[in-house]
């Protein structure tokens, strides 16, 4: 490997920062969870997930925390996704795929406009933290 | 002393100035001694006084003279261990092996040593077994780990 | 570079390791595989988070999830419901004493809360073999604005300006002795960093290697660049023996990007550094015997002046610095000395980071400000005293350092208050003492330290320390008399004042401090030959309640099988009793009751 130059110790930095900014823990201005319950993950809940990730490196999006819960008792709708945004009640997206999954992310994530033809309702069961 | 191992370790430390506690320590642990022969030849090839190296050798207290035993058990003594009775310890480890701190077993399968804190304290008492450390260590636990180490 | 929903950080600070720390990681991985998480969740080793007591400590970020006490065996559990199902498990989150809840994250911990970060800004979140991370968290910054817009001096005046002070003990201000280092005469210069932390009982510094190898390269690279040197070294203590393979791994990286080597950052700057690894001598970690150390000679003091700055490493200038203060430097750099200067008390800049260990419920390692009281750090942040006993004394400064009392634990810790009360802020070992333990047989035990690590070239040192030891092993056996209390007085204040370095020096404040403030203790050896902790055993007399011992025992007989000196009597399911002509006082039989039924007096 070549010796760094300013410049590219700066570049370096740029590319590596995303990796370690998760680590860091911190305040969100959303949190968006996708059920992976057993009926979830069959119904396709990995490619919600594989999708959200995508729009989240896309906007590098460091306010936005991802995770995951498990079912969320409504089989036949999943894959399924709550998106709440901090101050604001969740809202719960059924019958997912890549593409609405994307749309939600970049409307109601990051532009705040809940996707009404997705939502199912307001409201969220509680977790533990 | 031809060995090669020696010689490597020569080779390797003599190109870095400050670095001959280094080789000593390489030797020691290749060795688990300094063995005579191998503070000659590192006395001939980097021309340095063997009354030098002796005195480095029984100055600092990581190195032995003498062969070591398969295994070494350091004990700490550390402040935090001291306060968890890590001297009880110490006692224990002699009763059991039938030696005292800085003695070797008979059979050369154990040194007793004592240690200065390998700092996890929040652990003590702490006894090392070759490089492991064990944490929060009783009369019972030493026992049990010198008989896995004797099998 | 993928971003990963979920990091996994796995303490690997020794404590963590001990306790299995790469077992759990292997556990991870093999789950996360089995999960098919791999693509979302990554497993990351980090250096010491500090809460030793809890260990192996795992944090699942960005949610900021504590886990503690993890075994192999938890992990497939913990990943299906939590990386999975994203349900956090209780069971495994760390409790406080007395409350019944557990605490899922980490930062709402007491233990945490207190702390600032500024030495330890990177534990938990980088892995300390990847320079990449440390980057990412502006690593080498710092040394990037130092080469491109400051001059040597320049760096010298934001150091002083930031009141930085020498965090190995003394507490001498950093940019002054770096600007002695530039002002002295000689072609080649050094600067070293002091790794050979060898108060028993204190792991900061180690700690810190671990965690954050690259922010002491910066640091030193920084300092060279200040005095003018072009040489370094990292003198560890061979008892630590990860730090010595995370400090020689970071090398080897930093000289792979050209951050250490020719020309850094194409700025005409060289700079190198190797490892040097002590060998089991206290004393190596004094300056004028280090430097001794690594010229391949025996690791003895010499008097000072000439200082190390003007005349150190084969006669060249040379600025030692300890670990932590090294790891202050980039931070002061990149924020500036007015934001570091905010922290802290009027004479005491920053934060100091401590080792809490001993009788303490929450053992491990924490960075607080200047001016926190010794009783906040012991209460409020490491938990208060183990097994809720009663405090008696907290030991700091290691060997010289002082046994300060329950009086003294409003003292805020800062460079002045703790010199005054007796003690010193020392590297910043901190180590609690309850009523079990014996302040007579500390100093002794201190004392005993010192004369096993005094190198014998001074006399004071070496015959002093010896008589010292002497008289007090004399008083812990029962057989000293109240003029030895003033004869104990005497010659610690000689050794004090005529000692060559600062081990000798220094050496007799544990006893100083104990006759001070427990001087009640000694007394009671002397004239009623006991021990009021019961920790001088030879003072003990051990007998065994007979009644206790079959009705709540049924005369088990563990004691008898386990004295070593057939002073007991007795058979299985029948009271014991000791032979007191017999007893070695060994104290065996008290440890090994499991029945309360042997006493002791």
């Amino acid at each position: 490997m070549p010796k760094l130059t300013l410049k590219d110790l700066q570049k370096k930095r740029e590319e590596v920062k995303k990796s370690v900014i998760l680590r860091e823990g911190g305040d969100y201005k959303a949190k968006v969870t996708v059920h992976m319950g057993t009926c979830g993950i069959a119904a396709g809940a990995r490619k919600i997930m594989d999708s959200l990730l995508a729009e989240v490196e896309k906007f590098d999006a460091r306010d936005v925390l991802v995770t995951t819960s498990g079912c969320a008792g409504l089989c036949s709708r999943e894959p399924m996704a709550t998106v709440e945004l901090v101050g604001k009640a969740p809202v719960k997206y059924v019958d997912l795929d890549a593409e609405k999954m994307k749309k939600i992310f970049e409307e109601h994530v990051q532009g705040g406009n809940i996707v009404t033809e997705y939502a199912l309702a307001y409201g969220s069961e509680k977790t533990s933290y | 002393m031809k060995d090669e191992r020696l010689i490597e370790a020569i080779e390797k430390h003599s190109q870095i100035e400050g670095s001959l506690l280094n080789l000593l320590q390489e030797v020691q642990q290749k060795f688990n001694y300094l063995p005579k022969e191998a503070l000659q030849e590192i006395s001939d090839e980097m021309n340095i006084p063997l009354s030098r190296l002796y005195s480095i050798a029984t100055f600092f207290k990581n190195f032995s003279l003498t062969p070591r035993g398969k295994h070494s058990i350091h004990v700490c003594m550390g402040t935090a261990c001291q306060i968890w009775g890590g001297q009880k310890l110490v006692e224990r480890v002699g009763e059991l092996l039938n030696i005292k701190p800085g003695e070797t077993t008979e059979d050369l399968s154990f040194t007793l040593d004592t240690i200065n804190c390998p700092g996890t304290c929040g652990l003590a008492p702490v006894v090392m077994m070759d490089k492991e450390i064990h944490g929060k260590v009783t009369r019972d636990k030493v026992a049990a780990l010198i008989k896995k180490y004797q099998g | 570079m993928a971003s990963y929903r979920l990091n996994i950080m796995i303490c690997a600070g020794t404590g963590c390791v001990s306790n299995r720390a790469f077992q759990i990681r292997e556990a991870f991985d093999k789950e996360i595989r089995k999960n098919s998480l791999e693509k979302e969740v990554l497993t990351v080793m980090t250096g010491c988070n500090g809460f030793c007591a809890a260990g192996p400590i795992v944090i699942v970020q960005p949610e900021g999830i504590f886990y503690q006490k993890l075994t192999v065996k938890d992990i497939p559990f913990l990943v299906e419901e939590h990386f999975l199902k994203g349900r956090p498990v209780k069971k495994f989150m760390y409790t406080p004493p007395k409350e019944t809840e557990p605490i899922p994250k980490m930062n709402d911990i007491s233990f945490f809360q207190k702390q600032v970060l500024i030495a330890l800004r990177n534990k938990g979140i980088i892995d300390p073999e990847a320079i990449d991370d440390y980057i990412a968290r502006d690593g080498y910054a710092a040394l990037s604005k130092i080469l491109s817009k400051m001059k040597p001096q320049d760096v010298i005046a934001e150091i002083k300006k930031s009141g930085l002070r020498g965090r190995g003990g003394g507490g001498f201000p950093t940019g002054l002795k770096w600007e002695l280092a530039r002002k002295a005469e000689g072609e080649q210069k050094y600067v070293i960093c002091n790794a050979d932390e060898g108060d028993p009982g204190a792991f900061m510094d180690r700690s810190i290697v671990e965690a954050d190898p690259h922010t002491i390269l910066e640091g030193m690279t920084i300092g060279a660049y200040a005095i003018g040197a072009s040489k370094g070294f990292v003198y560890v203590r061979s008892e630590y023996p990860l730090a010595v393979e995370r400090m020689h791994n970071a090398i080897a990286q930093s000289k792979e990007y050209g951050l250490l080597g020719d020309n850094i950052l194409e700025s005409g700057f060289n700079f190198d550094v190797d490892v040097i690894q002590g060998a089991g001598v206290f004393v190596c970690g004094e300056e004028t015997s280090m430097i001794a150390s690594i010229e391949g000679k025996i690791g003895e003091p010499k008097p000072r002046p000439p200082y190390p700055v003007e005349k150190g490493l084969w006669g060249s200038p040379t600025n030692i610095n300890n670990v932590e203060t090294w790891a202050n430097v980039p931070a002061i750099i990149l924020r500036g000395s007015d934001w570091f200067s905010k922290i802290g008390t009027k004479t005491s800049k920053g934060t100091k980071v401590f080792s809490v260990a001993g009788k303490i419920k929450d053992a491990g390692l924490v960075e607080v400000p200047m001016g926190l009281t010794l009783g906040e750090i012991i209460y409020d942040v490491a938990g208060g005293i183990h097994s809720d006993k009663k405090f008696k004394a907290v030991l700091i400064g290691g060997p010289s350092g002082g046994c300060l009392p329950a009086d003294c634990l409003g003292l805020p810790v800062d460079y002045e208050s703790l010199t005054k009360a007796g003690a010193m802020m020392g590297s910043g070992g901190l180590v609690v003492a309850d009523e079990d333990n014996c302040m007579v047989e500390m100093a002794r035990y201190f004392l005993n330290f010192t004369k096993d690590e005094s190198c014998g070239k001074c006399t004071p040192c070496r015959e002093g320390n010896a008589a010292m030891l002497d008289i007090l092993t004399r008083i812990t056996q029962g057989e000293g008399t109240m003029e030895d209390l003033d004869l104990l007085e005497d010659l610690a204040h000689a050794i004090k004042d005529t000692a060559l370095c600062g081990l000798g020096n220094t050496a007799p404040n544990p006893v100083l401090t104990t006759l001070r403030y427990f001087r009640d203790e000694y007394i009671a050896h002397i004239k009623d030959k006991k021990c009021p902790a019961h920790e001088c055993r030879q003072l003990n007399t051990y007998t065994i309640d007979e009644e206790r011992c079959v009705s709540e025992g049924h005369g088990c007989d563990v004691c008898r099988r386990n004295c070593a000196y057939d002073a007991i009597m007795g058979e299985k399911g029948k009271a014991h009793r000791i032979n007191q002509d017999k007893c070695a006082k060994c104290g065996v039989c008290y440890e090994v009751c499991k029945f309360a039924a042997v006493k002791v007096d």
